[in-house]
């Protein structure tokens, strides 16, 4: 039998493999969720709560924060499409730009910021009040029981919102364009007609669901590693919410990448 | 009957830091045992590990035939329901009312209809007197409350091991003592095995049939309440006299010198007898309390017999005071059959001393519609 070794000047803080542990043990969580995912019995009642409770925290702030975005996207495009001399295709560029990347980040931003955090917070709080254990030790997968409901409501709110945040988007877009900037309807709409496609809404969708998916597996791992007491639990929320933010703009880099090798610009 | 616990062994450290290794011990099945241990030996730890929470890095622990160190994760969630585990707040669920939380178990691993869940609830919560608080909520009451009710949810599902983590933190000398009252009364109707880490020297020399001390990094002793409660060890007699004359210090070992100084002056007082009250109940140097008995009316304790034939063949293993503090609590019909030579000694039992055929239980298959 060997005795602990001395630790060294790369053990501790100071690892190279440190960040790699990190991010493995948040993947493997991630993996945990999927595997629990099919598993019966499925938590209805808990899934039905959450998501009314991450539609009830994010509703109100994100179309709060739709409008305001809708109009300063229509208020850039509408000077820059001007001075480019193509005022008519002003409104097929602010809706592309409302419908494939602001919608889906608005809503990720809503979902991480005021849904997770709130998740994380909950979990955090039962964690360092022993809860967590106390379920495993009755014999309850907290993964099964908690996360999965979680994650669920996080994605269902977050295409569904992402739907509101469109609409009211590109109605914030039209409204400041037509009203505001002197435009014509008409040529806004059809220029909406001639470059959008349907494909552009189901690429916001997408987006939306795997931030969504971020979002809450992230709320969920630091929530249910809190510890330190209160203190702790502050320190997770504010981690996972940094987190998720860094992890939603990365992410969003690689599907719209992908998104335009997949999908043929319209008009080409 | 109560499910043994063997533990062999048991190594666990966090990152470089050693907790405690090499811990082996039993608990007997329906028995009740105590842990004791200065504060951050790691005894919650211990606990935690029992339970599966934690991974000890070496050793075994063998529950009905599966070793939870290293089985897989389906298995452990069959053998948790083995156990009622009290923890040190209760950790009852915030947002859950009483009533609800201690039917949480039932609902989630049985398909009882809700006017049996009914019945056993109140049943339980008649059992820890908590009578008429249904409704509460675990913010709206008091830690005794709390406590009790975190034990009756433990209950609910008829566990075979129960672990209690210091039962007695927080509450008046008084609740202390009703609570150890109904920890034994408990052990009378179900016969489940019992865990106890406390750092009440009272309820430590009252309440067990055995017990430990976790001293640095080891366990330094685990047996039948007499042999601790007799020891000679420095470390036990210091610990269940509750005094700072000893080896151990307030934040680290001291020297040897000044341990001596400090056992010479003890020793002119008139050693640990006259050394006056220590705090948490530590008091009366060697002597061996007698042991808590169930309230009137209730069953007689069924680990009481089977203890009394396992320290019979254990008798040889002690000092002469240990084991005359042992055959003063035997029954006289088994002092017959020891003396008469019965009871021969367990060689090669690891001081297990009692057939441990007969100590499997046996698991209960998943939804078994208990």
């Amino acid at each position: 039998m060997t005795g602990p070794e001395a630790p060294g000047l790369l053990d501790g803080p100071l690892s190279p493999a440190r960040p790699l542990r990190a991010s493995g043990t948040l993947f493997a969580f991630a993996l945990d969720t999927f595997r629990a995912l099919p598993r019966r019995p499925f938590q209805l009642r808990e899934f039905v709560q959450q998501t009314w409770f991450v539609a009830s925290v994010t509703i109100l702030p994100t179309a709060l924060v739709a409008i305001p975005f809708g109009a300063v996207i229509a208020l850039q495009l509408g000077s820059l499409t001007r001075q480019l001399g193509a005022q008519s295709f002003t409104g097929s560029a602010s809706v592309l730009a409302v419908l494939r990347e602001a919608s889906p980040i608005v809503t990720a931003l809503l979902i991480a910021g005021a849904g997770g955090s709130a998740i994380c917070a909950d979990l955090g709080a039962r964690k360092i009040r022993d809860e967590i254990d106390a379920m495993e030790v009755l014999g309850i997968n907290p993964i099964q029981r908690l996360v999965v409901p979680r994650v669920l409501a996080a994605m269902l709110v977050a295409t569904l919102l992402n739907g509101l945040v469109s609409v009211v988007g590109v109605a914030g877009g039209y409204f400041f364009n037509v009203v505001l900037q002197g435009g014509t309807p008409g040529a806004y709409l059809a220029s909406f007609g001639a470059l959008a496609q349907v494909e552009d809404f189901w690429s916001g969708e997408i987006k939306a669901l795997v931030f969504g998916l971020i979002a809450g597996i992230v709320a969920s791992y630091k929530g249910l590693r809190a510890g330190g007491g209160p203190k702790g639990v502050g320190d997770a929320v504010n981690q996972s919410v940094v987190i998720t933010f860094l992890l939603l703009f990365a992410v969003n880099f690689v599907m719209t990448a992908i998104y335009f090798q997949l999908v043929p610009p319209k008009g080409q | 009957m109560g499910v043994a616990v063997q533990v062999e062994g048991l190594t666990k450290s966090f990152g470089s830091q050693n907790i405690w290794s090499d811990v082996t011990l039993t608990l007997p099945p329906g028995e009740i045992s105590v842990l004791l241990g200065p504060s951050g030996t790691g005894k919650s730890v211990f606990l935690k590990s029992l339970v599966g929470l934690l991974k000890p890095e070496r050793g075994s622990i063998v529950i009905s035939d599966t070793d939870i160190v290293r089985c897989g994760e389906q298995r452990l969630y069959e053998v948790r329901k083995l156990f009622g585990v009290l923890f040190q707040d209760g950790a009852l669920f915030g947002s859950m009312n009483l009533f609800d939380n201690i039917a949480f178990p039932l609902r989630e691993h049985t398909r009882k209809g809700e006017s049996e869940v009914r019945r056993i609830v109140l049943e339980k919560m008649d059992m820890v007197g908590l009578q008429g608080a249904e409704g509460k909520l675990p913010g709206e009451i008091s830690g005794g409350m709390r406590k009790r009710a975190g034990l009756a949810r433990a209950l609910v599902l008829d566990p075979e091991i129960i672990l209690f983590d210091e039962p007695d933190s927080g509450l008046d000398p008084v609740r202390v003592a009703y609570l150890n009252q109904l920890i034994v009364d408990l052990n009378a109707q179900i016969d489940a095995t019992f865990l106890i880490v406390t750092h009440d020297i009272g309820t430590a020399r009252t309440v067990p049939d055995n017990l430990g001390l976790l001293y640095r990094k080891h366990l330094a002793m685990f047996g039948p309440r007499e042999q601790l409660l007799t020891s000679q060890e420095p470390v036990v007699q210091q610990f269940l006299n509750g005094r700072r004359e000893g080896p151990i210090g307030m934040s680290e070992e001291k020297d040897v010198a000044q341990v001596e100084a400090e056992m010479a002056a003890l020793q002119a007082r008139g050693g640990d007898r006259h050394n006056g009250v220590g705090p948490k109940g530590a008091v009366g140097g060697d002597a061996v309390p007698p042991q808590l008995d169930p309230s009137p009316g209730l069953p007689e304790r069924r680990a009481q017999r089977r203890r009394q034939e396992r320290v019979a063949r254990m008798l040889h293993d002690f000092d002469p005071a240990t084991a005359d503090a042992i055959r003063a609590s035997l029954p006289a019909d088994l002092l017959a059959q020891v003396d008469a030579g019965v009871f021969a000694p367990t060689v090669g039992a690891h001081g297990r001393h009692w057939d441990p055929t007969q100590a499997v239980g046996v698991l209960p298959g998943p939804r078994d519609g208990r």
